[in-house]
C-alpha cells in the first residue's frame, strides 16, 4: 500500500474532493468535515495571529526611544494584554491542534472523521464566540491587567474591561475542552485495523499528550476565571485579603493551568517537528517509543512544576526547591526528544524544502529557549532576572521560535494535501530565512536586556537600553515582513500553484495515500496497516 | 426494531464503535469536571484549613434537615436512574420512560429544596457581595464560607439544571421509539452525567453541612 502514492498527478485536481465537493457558504458554516473545519480554524486563527501581531508591531515601535514614542504608558499596557491574550489563548493554544490535528488526525490514523463531527463544529463556533467576547473587550477600551489577570488587580482596582476578556478565555477554554475530548476518544477508539500505539505517527502522540492537556488544565483555568469574575462583579472575598482571601491562591490556580498551557503550545509543535524531520531525513525517526513516551512525559511533569512562576510571591523556600528541581526535570523529555531529532539527522539524506528549514529553525530556537528555561528554574538567577526581559526573550524563543516555526512548518508540509497545490519553493524558503533572521534580531537582544535588568510591561526605559531595543525592533520589523510573505504566496497558490500530487514529498504516512486533496470521506476504503511509522528505505550505502 | 433507526453515524464501523466512543466520550468528560470542581475543592480546603471556626459556625447556620432530605431525594434519583438504563437495556419502553420521570420530578424536588435554603440565606442575609449581615456575634471571615458555600452548591445546581435538560432530551427520544435493547448509549451517557453530579452531592453534603459535629 505504500506504493500507491507517486504520480496520478496531472488530472488530480479534477477529482470530487472535500473543497469541491459542495459550494457556498452555507456549506461551510453548518459542515461537519474535520477537513473544512480544520479551514474555519486555519481563517480565524490566521486572523488573530495578524492582530495580536499588530499589537506587538506597535509595542516595538513605541520603544523605539526610551521615553516611549507612540502611546501613553495606560495604552502600552492594554497593547502587551491584548498581544498576549490573543497570541496565547486565540492563536498558540488552538494553532496546531485545531488546524493540523484537525485536519490530520483522522487521516493519519485512518478514519472518516473524528469521533464527535458536531461537537468539532461546535468548539468552533465556541471559540469565536470568545474572539468576538475578547475583541469586545478591545474595542470597548481595553483591558489592562497582562494576559495573566493577577489579583487583586484584575479583581478590584483594574479599571478596563476585565470581564468581558476573562469570559472571552472561559468560553474559548471549552472550544480547547472539547477538542481534546474529541481527539482522545477519536485516537482510542477509531485507528484503522493494524494502527496499533506503537505503530501512530509521533504527531498523534504529541496530539494525544495535548489532548490530556486540554482536559485536565483547562477546566481549572475555567473555574479559575469564574472566580475572578465573580469576585469583581459581587466581592465575594476569595482573592481578596481584606476579606481574608489570598491573591496568591489566584497565581497557584493561574498557573496549575497556565503553566500546562505552555506544553499545549510547545507539544503539537514538537509532533510537527518528528514528521518533517523524518521525513526530509528519508529515515526512519531514531528512538521512536522515546520520542513517543517523552511527549507523555512532558504532559505529566508539566502539572507539576507551576510554582516556578512565582519563586518571588512569596511561596515557601521549600516548596521554591521542590519547584525548581521538578522543572530541571522537564528538560529531560525536551532533550530526549531534540537529541533523537538530531540523531536521524545523522546519516540521513537530508533535502532543504521550505518545510524542513523551518524544522531546523526549530531545533536551534526551542534549544535556545529550552536551555535559557533551565537558567530561569534554577533559584537564585530567577531572582535575578524575574519579569525582565530575559523571560520574555526565553517563552518567546519557545512559543515563537518553536511553535510558530513548527505551525509554518507543518502549514507548508500539509499545504498540497490541504489545497491540492503546491505553493512557490524559492519565496518559501526566502521567507522561512527572513524569519529566522528577524526572530533571533528581535530576541537575542531581549536576553541582554533582561540580563542588564530591564524590567518587561514597562512603558519607558533608561537610555542605555535604547541601542538593543532599536535592535528589536528592527528585527520585529523583518519578522512582521516574514510572515505577511507566506500568507501572500498561499493565497497565491490556491489559485495559481502548481497541482499537486497525492504524495509530492514521498512521505509516509496514510495522508499521503489518498488524493490531494482527499475526498469527504478522506479514504475511498479504510486502509490496512501492516508497517510501522516512518519505515523509510534503508539506504545500503549509508549503513556501511 | 426498524434497522435505521439504530443506525451507526458515517464515521464509524459499527453499532458496536459508536456506543464505546460515546461512552468514552462522555468518561472523559466527567474527567474535565473533575478537574472544574477541584479548583472549588481546592480553594475550600485552603480557606477551611485557614478560617476553621469561622467554617464551623457558618456551617452550623445551614438547615442539616433540609440538607439531609435533599441528599436522600437525590440518592433516590440515582436509583431511578439506574433502573433507566436497566430498563433501557432490557428494552423496556413503558418503564423506561417511568423511571425517567421519576428521576427528573425528584432532581426537580432537589432544586426545590434547594431553593428553599437559598431564600433563608437571603433572609437571614447571608449572602457575600450582596447583603451579608448576619445576626449577633459571628467569627471574623465567615462570609468566605458562604461564597464557597453558594459558588459550590450554585455550580451543584447548574449541573442539575443541565442534566434536567438532558433527561428531557432523553425522555422525548424514548417516547419516539429511538432507543432498543441494541441501541440506548445515549441512555447510558446521560446516565453516568447524572450519577457524576449526585457524586459531586455526596462530597458537597458532608464538607458544608457537618463540619465540626452537631
Amino acid at each position: 500500500m505504500s506504493s500507491l502514492t507517486v504520480d496520478e498527478a496531472p488530472q488530480a485536481a479534477s477529482h470530487v474532493h472535500y473543497l469541491n465537493v459542495k459550494f457556498g457558504v452555507k456549506s461551510w458554516l453548518f459542515t461537519t468535515d474535520h477537513k473544512r473545519i480544520a479551514l474555519l480554524y486555519l481563517a480565524s486563527i490566521t486572523f488573530f495571529f495578524f492582530v495580536g501581531g499588530a499589537a506587538a508591531v506597535l509595542m516595538r515601535l513605541h520603544l523605539l526611544t526610551p521615553g516611549g514614542l507612540l502611546v501613553e504608558p495606560a495604552t502600552y499596557n492594554k497593547l502587551f494584554t491584548v498581544h498576549g491574550i490573543l497570541m496565547v489563548f486565540f492563536f498558540l493554544i488552538p494553532a496546531i491542534p485545531a488546524v493540523l490535528g484537525n485536519f490530520l488526525v483522522p487521516m493519519m490514523i485512518g478514519a472518516r472523521d473524528l469521533a464527535f463531527p458536531k461537537l468539532n463544529l461546535l468548539s468552533w463556533y465556541v471559540y469565536i464566540l470568545g474572539g468576538l467576547f475578547t475583541l469586545y473587550a478591545v474595542v470597548a477600551g481595553g483591558v489592562d491587567t497582562g494576559w495573566t489577570f493577577y489579583t487583586p488587580y484584575s479583581s478590584t482596582y483594574s479599571n478596563s474591561h476585565v470581564i468581558a476578556a476573562a469570559l472571552g478565555i472561559f468560553i474559548t477554554g471549552f472550544s480547547s475542552i472539547l477538542t481534546g475530548l474529541n481527539f482522545i476518544v477519536t485516537i482510542h477508539k477509531m485507528r484503522a485495523p493494524g494502527l496499533t500505539w506503537f505503530r501512530l505517527p509521533l504527531f498523534i502522540w504529541a496530539i494525544y499528550a495535548t489532548s490530556i492537556i486540554f482536559i485536565l488544565g483547562t477546566p481549572v483555568l475555567a473555574i479559575t476565571i469564574v472566580l475572578v469574575a465573580l469576585e469583581r462583579l459581587f466581592h465575594i472575598g476569595v482573592f481578596d485579603p481584606a476579606l481574608g482571601g489570598d491573591p496568591i491562591l489566584f497565581q497557584h490556580m493561574f498557573w496549575f493551568y497556565s503553566h500546562p498551557a505552555v506544553y499545549i503550545m510547545i507539544l503539537p509543535g514538537m509532533g510537527v517537528e518528528s514528521e518533517l524531520i523524518t521525513c526530509f531525513s528519508r529515515k526512519k525517526i531514531f528512538g521512536y517509543k522515546f520520542v513517543a513516551m517523552s511527549s507523555l512525559g512532558i504532559a505529566l511533569l508539566g502539572f507539576l512544576v507551576w510554582g516556578h512562576h512565582m519563586f518571588v510571591s512569596g511561596q515557601s523556600m521549600y516548596a521554591g526547591m521542590v519547584f525548581s528541581i521538578l522543572s530541571y526535570l522537564v528538560a529531560v523529555p525536551s532533550a530526549v526528544k531534540v537529541f533523537n531529532w538530531t540523531a536521524t539527522l545523522y546519516k540521513g539524506s537530508i533535502s532543504y524544502d521550505a518545510p524542513m528549514l523551518y524544522a531546523l529553525g526549530f531545533i536551534g530556537l526551542f534549544t535556545m529557549g529550552g536551555v535559557t528555561g533551565m537558567f530561569l528554574a534554577s533559584l537564585g538567577v530567577n531572582v535575578h532576572v524575574h519579569d525582565t526581559y530575559f523571560v520574555i526573550a526565553h517563552f518567546h524563543y519557545i512559543m515563537v521560535g518553536g511553535m510558530v516555526m513548527a505551525y509554518l512548518g507543518g502549514i507548508h508540509f500539509w499545504w498540497p494535501k490541504i489545497s491540492g497545490r503546491m505553493y512557490p519553493q524559492g519565496w518559501a524558503r526566502f521567507a522561512a530565512l527572513v524569519i529566522f533572521v528577524g526572530f533571533n534580531l528581535t530576541f537575542f537582544p531581549q536576553y541582554i536586556l533582561g540580563f542588564l535588568g530591564m524590567p518587561r510591561r514597562y512603558a519607558v526605559y533608561p537610555a542605555e537600553f535604547q541601542v538593543l531595543n532599536v535592535m528589536s525592533s528592527a528585527g520585529a520589523s523583518i519578522l512582521g515582513v516574514g510572515y505577511l510573505i507566506p500568507l501572500i504566496y498561499f493565497i497565491w497558490s490556491m489559485r495559481y500553484g502548481p497541482v499537486a500530487s497525492a504524495n509530492p514529498w514521498n512521505a509516509k504516512g496514510l495522508e499521503w495515500q489518498t488524493p490531494s486533496p482527499p475526498p469527504t470521506e478522506n479514504f475511498e476504503e479504510i486502509p490496512v496497516v501492516t508497517e510501522e511509522a516512518y519505515d523509510y528505505p534503508v539506504r545500503e550505502a549509508q549503513v556501511a | 426494531m426498524p434497522e435505521e433507526l439504530a443506525a451507526t453515524a458515517h464515521q464509524f464501523e459499527d453499532l458496536a464503535q459508536q456506543h464505546e466512543a460515546d461512552e468514552l466520550g462522555m468518561w472523559v468528560f466527567l474527567g474535565t469536571e473533575v478537574m472544574f470542581f477541584g479548583g472549588l475543592f481546592l480553594g475550600y480546603t485552603v480557606y477551611r484549613h485557614v478560617y476553621f471556626g469561622a467554617f464551623e459556625a457558618g456551617s452550623h447556620l445551614l438547615d442539616l434537615l433540609l440538607g439531609a432530605v435533599n441528599t436522600s431525594v437525590l440518592i433516590a434519583s440515582s436509583f431511578t436512574m439506574a433502573l433507566s438504563v436497566y430498563a433501557a437495556q432490557k428494552g423496556r419502553k413503558k418503564t423506561l420512560i417511568t423511571c425517567l420521570i421519576l428521576t427528573m420530578i425528584l432532581g426537580s424536588v432537589f432544586l426545590g429544596i434547594k431553593g428553599v435554603e437559598y431564600g433563608q440565606k437571603f433572609h437571614h442575609h447571608l449572602v457575600p457581595g450582596y447583603d451579608f449581615n448576619p445576626e449577633g456575634n459571628f467569627p471574623a471571615h465567615m462570609s468566605l464560607y458562604f461564597s464557597f458555600y453558594f459558588i459550590m452548591t450554585g455550580m451543584h445546581a447548574l449541573h442539575m439544571i443541565v442534566g434536567e435538560g438532558l433527561l428531557l432530551v432523553v425522555l422525548i427520544l424514548a417516547a419516539k421509539n429511538r432507543f432498543t435493547a441494541a441501541h440506548h448509549a445515549t441512555v447510558e451517557v446521560v446516565g453516568i452525567y447524572w450519577h457524576f453530579v449526585d457524586i459531586i452531592w455526596i462530597f458537597l453534603f458532608p464538607l458544608l453541612y457537618l463540619i465540626g459535629g452537631r
